[in-house]
């Protein structure tokens, strides 16, 4: 799982009322490859993403260093920072990880890159 | 010429390699998912750049087809790991990059309660094994796109469908009938090949 998957997921317990998002990622193993570069997705993407999310996220997994705490102005016009953006949401990947609800507690699982977001039968 | 390339390319997406009857795993044909596609990208132009959400994705087929027409970003989220399994193998073999996401669309969706997605494809269950299933495939999918939900439902449904569509404040509208040839997939059926008639609706809740 790339983090703009992470930056869409959030606890899906019912009982769980608050800071189901985002997901805070523990005991993991990244791996980062080589993706073509899509600028237009990048910048359409930007209003949807959750950008003090990704940030965190992305500090966690010390990966980024470069991603400013806040989008440019002028976000679409910078290649750096987009340069920036394109490597910390799609070219790290999640293999394994605990992803710990901050406000039920709840661990869902990263194996092999898939995060397990199944209930148990008494969580439904 | 499009269509043809894209469905002899989806001819090579490994189906399942035992569907399970309980989901409803009728594997998305490659010329239906080479038709839905080629429809969607061309009429709306809602796959290229766009984040694309597969409810139900099962080996893959509709996020590989997307992801060739150009998505920006596929995610797929699946009940089955077998099925699973099997979409990552096919996703490695197309050097696709989509993620995928195990959890029961039944009981609960894995994505947070904003618009995460441009659009959703899917081919979801019927709903004719487990009643209501449908309905929540669409509940979820409506909750999470920006701009329209494209998806696959029995005719003979269709009423149902567009009901359940109005009443989550979405538009829909019937864009296809299309045949679907769901023979041999399913031990329990007694004729080698059976054809249901399929709608392709479109739910646009860009006004939602």
């Amino acid at each position: 799982m790339r983090l703009v998957t992470h930056n869409m997921l959030m606890c899906n317990l019912k009982s769980c009322t608050k800071d189901k998002f985002p997901l805070k990622v523990t005991d993991f193993t990244i791996e980062e490859s080589d993706v073509d570069p899509n600028p237009d997705f990048l910048i359409g993407l930007l209003p949807k993403l959750e950008w003090g999310a990704l940030v965190g996220t992305a500090k966690a997994l010390g990966v980024g260093d470069e991603l400013p705490s806040k989008i440019p102005e002028d976000a679409s016009e910078d290649a750096d920072f987009l340069t920036a953006l394109h490597h910390v949401i799609m070219e790290v990947e999640i293999k394994e990880a605990k992803l710990v609800c901050n406000g039920c507690g709840r661990v869902f699982p990263v194996s092999k890159g898939v995060p397990n977001m199944v209930l148990r039968e008494d969580e439904v | 010429m499009k269509l043809k390339h894209l469905q002899s390319q989806l001819e090579d997406v490994q189906p399942f390699e035992k569907a399970k009857f309980a989901l409803e795993q009728y594997p998305t044909t490659p010329h239906l998912a080479a038709h839905m596609l080629t429809f969607i990208d061309t009429e709306y132009d809602d796959i290229e750049d766009q984040v694309v959400c597969d409810l139900g994705v099962g080996c893959g087929m509709l996020s590989i087809g997307a992801s060739i027409l150009g998505a920006g970003a596929c995610i797929g989220v699946d009940i089955d790991p077998d099925a699973l399994e099997i979409a990552k193998h096919n996703l490695t073999r197309f050097e696709v990059e989509a993620d995928l996401v195990l959890c029961d669309l039944g009981t609960s969706s894995p994505f947070a309660n904003r618009p995460v997605a441009d659009v959703v494809l899917m081919n979801p269950p019927f709903g004719t094994k487990n009643a209501g299933i449908d309905t929540k495939f669409l509940t979820h999918a409506v909750s999470i796109a920006r701009k329209a939900v494209y998806s696959l439902h029995k005719s003979s449904t269709r009423e149902h469908i567009v009901k359940t569509a109005e009443r989550l404040g979405a538009t829909c509208e019937v864009l296809a009938e299309l045949k679907f040839n769901i023979g041999k997939t399913m031990a329990m059926h007694k004729q080698k090949n059976v054809d249901v008639y399929v709608d392709l609706v479109r739910l646009d809740v860009s006004a939602m």
